[in-house]
């Protein structure tokens, strides 16, 4: 694809909405550039309450004195923040497609591969008028099971304004607004995001999924989730969609944090598709995020299950802080990195309770002249009694032009942890390849094949339907990345 | 069916196969046999498109060209290969590799797919012939098989994919006896007038289950003696020694 027909798409899709979820903003866009006047206009369009103001603040002048991080095993040009909008209304219906006839048809052949539904279609790819009209009335049903099982799941925004003591009392506590970098600019500017609530012994009823596809339309750039499972509660949260998402806007710097209580557990699962940019990089997202959760509650579970094939760039180490003891942390992650694509991702576990354990399993797949990196923290500290850690990482090289690296630090300051950490790089194997094709398979199917083979211990995380997708994702990523 | 002409091939600067003439004619069943390193197994990543470097020759397939087609284009166009050694693919279901072949070639022919549970009965009746614990299905493609178990996984493929044309390579190696009449039952199910077979092999014993109309030695890449199923015993009884005192050309 050349870049003409890049710009072409992205000015045909617009994936921000309109109908349904925020009514209460004017159609305007600030002009571009950050400063305290900014942060504090974008807080009065938002209607905060001074608390939330005042955070945002607070986190501007920590950013202000911060510099980006250079260590990342990225190369990229660096961002003018300044030339960024950090305020931006949805887009009229007028400058949506009307129908699908409007849209890229290479858009839609990947969809048609997928086998995403006709309505979803449209939602995706910003189709005015009725996909708004269907996905509403969705919305509606899943808001009213969730209601009823006592589940508070809605915008961030919505949760400023409907649950401010929740916000207030958990936004930040597990990502301080100093954090890093990124963090940092993200509370102070950050546009919206989800907000889940599970109480007390409460098992979430649904997987949040086709809601999150629906809801995550609103969310922009700097985008900020929190989810809170109190005391004996469990939640499935699925993030991403694995239909390509297009985005004007080049860097998305967002941050998720999680709490889980006593006993509870949260199973955090993301597929990450957003456009890599062309075969030579060009125009493809930044993708930066902060993603941590902290198990405050003995017994607490915090599992992160990942699919990363989109983006140009992608930095992200989804972390879990075991606090409490016997709390398990888990992180499960497929990256794969295709023609310029550079991926730096890993995870940290902090182990700080009693009895502590986490499990890492990477899975790193370059092709191209893909760059894919896996980062790795453990740190057990001196009170973590019998800590226990397992990982593994493993990389998958498809020609000879790509690159895997892995970079595991551990850190043990008690002397009764137990730490493994096991390492592979492989390549696919001609007669892996010739075997498949033997049997009927084209070059295409087998590779792919053998990539999701590669994957599999991580797929098997992931809750069915999305386990699906993610497997023809993989394929269709990976197309071209043979012969 | 299948026909080979003077085919040569040469890697770096080895001859591999010198001048290689071979019909088999639709129903036919066909034995190479030929010392280690004579050539064999080259001969079927030849017929299967494995190697598609030849310096002379031609191969045609029911009057195809198949130095045209891909590996995947052969296969569905009927020929199979029984790998002298099957390969493993970690977290691949065997069950899933083995559907993905079937319907690949079901698509070729313009057929529907065949649902999950159709398929199931279909390999559960195969499995039962070949005498395959259902576990098999669930277990990463040859991984942690035993040899004569990856063998019979490879028959088991075969039933399934139901070839015009299969070439075993050493099929029969590794197996104990039982297996080796489970496998060769498993062959000759298939067995019709439309149907034909290259057997390669080192003992003629698999050659009492298959019985083959013709037997063929190969020697240093070339095909020095041809006769009928009698010629393996021969072999057997007296060396591949035997051969090349008796046809002079054959040591050249
Ligand atoms: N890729 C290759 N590079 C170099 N030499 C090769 C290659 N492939 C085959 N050969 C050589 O070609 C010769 C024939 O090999 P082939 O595998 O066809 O023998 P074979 O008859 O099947 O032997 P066996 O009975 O041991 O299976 C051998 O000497 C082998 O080393
Ligand atoms: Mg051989």
């Amino acid at each position: 694809m050349n870049q003409s027909t890049a710009t072409d798409i992205s000015g045909f899709v617009n994936r921000e909405y309109k109908e349904g979820f925020v009514t209460d903003i004017e159609s305007e866009t600030f002009p571009p550039g950050l400063d305290e006047d900014v942060i504090i206009a974008l807080s009065a369009k938002k209607n905060e309450p001074e608390f939330m103001r005042d955070w945002r603040l607070k986190a501007y002048a920590r950013w202000k004195k911060m510099t980006e991080p250079v260590w990342a095993h990225v190369n990229y040009t660096p961002i003018d923040y300044q030339s960024i909008s950090y305020y931006s209304a949805p887009k009229s219906d007028a400058d949506r497609p009307k129908s699908l006839d409007e849209v890229d048809p290479k858009l839609l052949e990947t969809y048609e591969k997928l086998g995403i539904p006709l309505s979803e279609q449209k939602m995706l790819a910003g189709v005015a008028v009725d996909a708004v009209f269907d996905s509403v009335s969705v919305a509606t049903t899943f808001k009213k099971t969730l209601a009823d099982a006592g589940v508070i799941f809605c915008s961030f925004s919505e949760a400023v304004q409907e649950h401010p003591e929740l916000v207030q009392k958990y936004l930040g506590s597990v990502v301080p607004s100093g954090d890093n970098y990124f963090a940092a600019l993200n509370s102070a500017v950050f546009s919206d995001g989800s907000f889940v609530y599970v109480p007390k012994g409460v098992r979430c009823p649904m997987e949040l999924s086709t809601y999150f596809r629906i809801n995550a339309m609103n969310t922009g750039q700097f985008e900020r989730t929190l989810i809170v499972a109190e005391e004996g509660s469990y939640v499935s949260y699925l993030e991403g969609c694995t239909a390509p998402m297009r985005d004007e806007n080049q860097l998305h710097a967002a941050v998720v944090e999680l709490i889980a209580f006593k006993d509870a557990e949260i199973k955090y699962s993301t597929v990450q598709n957003w456009y890599p940019g062309d075969e030579e990089g060009r125009g493809g997202i930044y993708n930066f995020v902060t993603k941590r959760g902290a198990c405050r509650g003995e017994n607490a579970k915090i599992s992160w299950t990942q699919v990363e094939t989109g983006s140009a760039i992608t930095w992200k180490y989804p972390s879990v802080m075991l606090e409490a003891d016997n709390s398990i942390g888990e992180f499960y992650s497929v990256a794969l990195t295709n023609n310029c694509q550079q991926a730096d991702t890993g995870t940290k576990m902090v182990h700080i309770g009693q009895n502590t354990s986490s499990t890492i399993i990477s899975k790193g797949v370059s092709a191209g002249r893909g760059q894919n990196s896996y980062r790795g923290l453990v740190r057990i500290l001196k009170g973590a009694e019998n800590a226990r850690n397992y990982s593994q990482c493993d990389s998958l090289l498809m020609g000879d032009r790509c690159g895997a690296h892995t970079f595991p630090y551990i850190e043990v300051k008690n002397p009764t942890a137990k730490v493994e950490h096991e390492a592979t790089t492989s390549r696919i194997s001609e007669d892996q390849m010739f075997y498949c094709r033997q049997r009927g398979l084209s070059e295409e199917d087998s590779v792919s094949m053998i990539v999701n083979g590669f994957c599999k211990e991580v797929f098997k995380e992931l809750p069915m339907e999305f386990a699906v997708e993610a497997q023809k994702l993989l394929g269709i990523s990976l197309e071209g990345a043979v012969g | 069916m299948l026909s080979i002409n003077d085919l040569c091939v040469q890697i770096e600067d080895k001859k591999i196969l010198d001048g290689i003439n071979l019909d088999v004619a639709a129903g036919e069943v066909h034995a190479v046999m030929g010392p280690n390193g004579s050539g064999k197994s080259t001969l079927a990543n030849v017929i299967t498109g494995k190697l598609d470097n030849l310096t002379q020759g031609r191969i045609t397939f029911n009057g195809m060209d198949l130095l045209d087609l891909d590996p995947e284009e052969r296969a569905r166009e009927g020929i199979f290969l029984a790998f002298q050694h099957p390969i493993e693919i970690p977290g691949v279901n065997n069950i899933y590799l083995i559907k993905a072949a079937v319907n690949a070639l079901r698509r070729h022919r313009g057929e529907s797919e065949l649902d999950a549970i159709d398929f199931l009965a279909i390999v559960r009746e195969k499995m039962k012939l070949l005498q395959i614990n259902e576990s098999f299905l669930y277990r990463s493609v040859n991984e942690g098989f035993s040899g004569g178990e990856k063998k019979r996984n490879e028959i088991l493929q075969m039933m399934m994919l139901e070839p015009k044309l299969t070439v075993l390579d050493e099929t029969d190696s590794g197996l104990d006896i039982d297996a080796l009449k489970i496998v060769s039952r498993g062959v000759n199910s298939l067995a019709d007038a439309g149907r034909s077979t290259v057997i390669i092999t080192h003992f003629p014993r698999i050659l009492e289950y298959i019985v083959p109309d013709h037997v063929h030695v190969l020697i240093g890449g070339r095909i020095v003696r041809s006769g009928g199923k009698d010629l393996a015993h021969e072999l057997e009884k007296y060396g591949y020694t035997w051969v090349i005192e008796d046809t002079p050309a054959a040591v050249a």
